[in-house]
């Protein structure tokens, strides 16, 4: 099938940066959407062109690395599906596919379609642990967990981290991602410990980060690659609100 | 160079405690001033970083990945193996131990075998404390299942993100040792060159991805922890970025590479599809519990899979082996997979493939419980072929997973090179010439958490005295000059081919004749063709941009220029290893049914190759392998 590929070009984190148009003809209705970017690049550099950034890394579906958005959708117009995991069957002969990175205010582009999530990582190591140092571990078996938790907490712990949550959402808000790990922890006896520290440390970042509030639009579930389920957002709350009192108590 | 692999004495089941009892330590006090460097952040890199960064060394972690979290590790999805013996089943330390020993085909070593299934148990606990949500029974505790060739359920699994959880975990340990600033996390930072200085590894030279900058960065002690090369395939089950480099780098600055052609061939990946294939998706293992594989019995058959009555199917690996049935090791499901398709009974468009049907299984115990242990495969099967698993058989083809292969590591993990240690997939030190299902994991946290935390403090107890190592030295000059000339040379062919064109064209030489059959000839021809491929690669590469930059056609390139070299060492390694051991066959040498067939009088050691500089064959070392508690015998799984 032929496309035409509408695609967000943009040299560094300075460079004001805009679409350019490509056409591909001949694309592989069985490729995924990231091989159909690859020939795009290997046409690229045969016309002496820059290639286009993105990222990508174990296309399975799993890293969380790829995040472009893809005719307005994060990840497409395909549910519970990354980027990598999209394939050409999906699109029509002759259509126009408009590609951009994902746009957060605090996910920078850094090149082309790939952007800076490090924020991501400073949410985590401001409380997404558990305080357990290698070795001190009592025996697996010596705290049985209800298997409904246990299943519940490895949905939300099922995150990918790729931020689609953030991009979809008209405020710029990680309160899924927060909310994924907070809730993971949440669930589990392993979590209790550290709770009420863990959700208040770890939204002073989110909100230091300039990610923005929920208003309960549910965007972030719509699109997120894994369906993670925005009831972790009010669980997030929830421990928010129940970690506030504890602390006002102390 | 005799090779002293530094297996402490003692019976096999003591060894370990006895030298943990024994081995130096450093104080605490002494350990902030010991710098440590850890390259990559996978299972094996993120459990080290974490627990060496606990027990108060300072740590510099580098990955090339956006963040931690996204390592290849990240990918594993059936679980991980322990002998708990949750099951009540029979398994045991030593039974966990001889299964991977069989299992390798008697080409690893005993002590740091018995050592991995002992620490196993402990990889559980740490991990359910970390939070690590495993899949559990109604009563509460873990469930388990079991995988191929072995004979109990020691597998413990989280869904089929096994990987992702345990990555998740070692990741979370590592973030709160960031926090409390004793881990120093490098993300988009790939490692392009190790600092030797005399005789001692001291630092590494580092490229950020963003700038081009190149850095310079000292350390006490440097860790590889940068998993395996089966892209050197060009179409592996790894992720893209997956490369030797940092391990190919340490190789030419004197480090032994450790069987470099063993390479795990995985029975279970979903078919090739078309020229613009950039990598193939591994089903778990884990389907074989409750897919059955097969065939037609007649050649060509073209039918639907649903036309061809069960008197004419073959279900060819519960005919040949009836005690393990579709549940043999890798290699031996693999290679029967490809006599099915080169018999002319392969399935699908192209005849290479065999099916994977879970119809029986489905109507045994019902959609839902297949559904809840496999669902998340069947959804990306789904997603990649447009077909459902549910209603019409899997079709699965063999495909490059795991290299066996890697540094050579004594007991204590340290490459030749004192100071330079490499753990999990990157060493080739526990696995033989094939690994079972589970174990990768396993390996990967084991070295992490529970050996290099110990065995690291030997060496480091030596280095209290040295005080900081400075990056302004001569051996960094000269590392940092290297680099540099051959990001300009790469930059300067200004030729008419793209990377990706060079990477195929290894691929395909490096599958053809280094892949799941070897014979001497193709070996032979296979480093003919890879000299002619370098020699192409550095005058006709074409890379677009600058080397300032965020540029990933560079970044492939220095990728793409060292697995030429180590495709070319493979195919010798494979070339000299005259028998067929577990995932390397050698067409030549073979049971009258087909069988590998070892040479346990001339092949039971480990061959250890020595670079001797720029195209020139490496000189082999042999490290002995001794077999003081199990028997060498013809590995049977029938």
């Amino acid at each position: 099938m032929k496309l035409t590929l509408k695609i967000w070009r943009q040299k560094n984190k300075s460079d004001k940066g805009g679409f350019e148009t490509y056409q591909l003809n001949n694309v592989d209705t069985h490729a995924s959407f990231l091989e159909m970017m690859d020939v795009l690049n290997e046409q690229l550099i045969e016309e002496n062109k820059i290639p286009v950034a993105f990222d990508h890394d174990c296309r399975e579906g799993i890293c969380g690395a790829c995040s472009m958005v893809i005719n307005g959708r994060p990840h497409g117009p395909l549910k519970g599906t990354t980027t990598c995991q999209l394939h050409m069957r999906h699109f029509n002969d002759g259509e126009t596919v408009t590609i951009e990175p994902f746009r957060a205010n605090a996910f920078p582009v850094l090149k082309d379609l790939v952007v800076d999530r490090t924020s991501f990582e400073r949410i985590q190591q401001a409380g997404g642990y558990v305080s357990i140092g290698t070795g001190s571990a009592p025996e697996a078996n010596n705290i049985p967990v209800n298997k409904n938790d246990s299943d519940k907490a490895f949905d939300a712990a099922a995150c990918i981290g790729c931020g689609a949550c953030v991009a979809a959402c008209k405020n710029g808000s990680a309160m899924l991602f927060v909310g994924a790990k907070v809730s993971q922890y949440a669930l589990l006896p392993q979590g209790h410990p550290e709770r009420n520290e863990r959700v208040l440390n770890m939204v002073a970042v989110m909100d230091e980060e300039g990610f923005g509030g929920c208003t309960n639009t549910g965007a972030c579930e719509a699109e997120c690659p894994k369906e993670i389920s925005v009831a972790n957002i009010m669980r997030l709350n929830r421990e928010y609100i129940s970690a506030k009192f504890a602390v006002e108590k102390e | 160079m005799a090779l002293d692999s530094k297996i402490p004495s003692g019976p096999l089941g003591e060894k370990w405690s006895q030298y943990k009892s024994s081995v130096k330590l450093v104080n605490p006090a002494n350990k902030k001033k010991i710098d440590i460097i850890v390259i990559g952040t996978g299972l094996a890199g993120a459990s080290a970083a974490a627990s060496l960064g606990e027990l108060g060394y300072k740590v510099k972690a580098f990955c090339f990945q956006d963040s931690a979290r996204r390592a290849h590790s990240i990918a594993a999805q059936g679980g991980i193996n322990a002998a708990k013996n949750y099951r009540n089943d029979g398994d045991s330390v030593y039974r966990l131990f001889y299964d991977t020993i069989k299992g390798g085909d008697y080409r690893s070593r005993e002590g740091n075998v018995h050592r991995l299934a002992e620490v196993s148990v402990n990889i559980i606990d740490q991990c359910v404390a970390q939070g690590v949500p495993f899949a559990r029974e109604y009563s509460g505790l873990l469930d388990n299942r079991s995988f191929g060739g072995v004979q109990v359920s020691r597998t413990f699994y989280a869904r089929g993100q096994t990987g992702q959880q345990l990555l998740l975990g070692a990741y979370s340990a590592l973030n709160r040792q960031v926090k409390e600033k004793a881990v120093d996390l490098f993300t988009r930072h790939e490692m392009v060159e190790v600092v030797i200085e005399n005789g001692k590894a001291r630092g590494v030279i580092v490229r950020d991805l963003i700038t081009g900058e190149i850095q310079r960065h000292a350390a006490h002690a440097v860790v590889l922890a940068t998993g395996g090369y089966g892209n050197v395939f060009f179409l592996s089950t790894n992720a893209m970025g997956c490369n030797t480099t940092a391990i190919w780098k340490a190789h030419k600055k004197g480090a032994f590479f450790g069987n470099p052609c063993f390479t795990q061939i995985h029975p279970t990946c979903i078919p090739v599809h078309g020229e613009y294939q950039s990598k193939l998706t591994l089903m778990s293992e884990s389907l074989r519990n409750d897919g059955r594989v097969w065939v037609s019995k007649s050649k060509g058959d073209k039918r639907k899979p649903q036309d061809i009555p069960e008197e004419e199917r073959d279900y060819y690996l519960e005919r040949k082996y009836p005690s393990f049935g579709n549940l043999v090791p890798r290699d031996i499901a693999s290679r029967a997979a490809k006599e099915a398709c080169d018999d002319g009974r392969g399935v699908g468009e192209t005849g290479m493939a065999v099916y994977l049907d879970f119809a029986d299984a489905i109507k045994k115990y019902g959609q839902n419980v297949i559904s809840e242990r496999y669902g998340n495969l069947f959804e990306m099967y789904e997603k990649i072929t447009g077909e459902d698993p549910y209603k019409t058989p899997m079709m699965i083809y063999p495909a490059v997973h795991y290299t066996m292969g890697g540094l050579w590591v004594d007991y204590n993990l340290m490459t030749n090179v004192p100071g330079m240690y490499a753990t999990g997939e990157c060493n080739f030190s526990d696995h033989g010439a094939n690994r079972l299902g589970a174990s990768a994991l396993m390996q990967g946290l084991a070295d992490g958490y529970f050996v290099l935390p110990y065995t690291i403090g030997d060496y480091l107890s030596g280095e209290i005295l040295t005080g900081k190592i400075k990056t302004e030295s001569a051996a960094f000059d000269e590392a940092e000059k290297n680099v540099r000339a051959v990001i300009d040379k790469l930059m300067n062919v200004k030729g008419t081919k793209s990377v990706d064109f060079y990477h195929r064209k290894l691929g395909k030489v490096m599958w053809d004749k280094c892949g799941m059959a070897r014979n001497a000839k193709g070996l032979t021809d296979a480093i003919e063709e890879i000299k002619k491929i370098k020699t192409e690669f550095w005058s006709d590469v074409k890379i677009p941009g600058t080397a300032n930059e965020l540029n990933p056609e560079l970044e492939k390139a220095i990728r793409v220029a060292d697995f030429i070299e180590l495709g070319e060492l493979m195919c010798r390694d494979a070339l000299h290893r005259e028998e067929s051991c577990g995932g390397h066959f050698r067409s030549e040498f073979q049971t009258p049914d087909g069988e590998a067939l070892r040479n346990d009088d001339k092949f039971a050691y480990v061959g250890a190759w020595e670079y001797k500089g720029e195209n020139q064959p490496q000189e082999l070392h042999k490290e002995v392998l001794v077999f003081e508690s199990v028997h060498l015998t013809q590995r049977s799984y029938k």
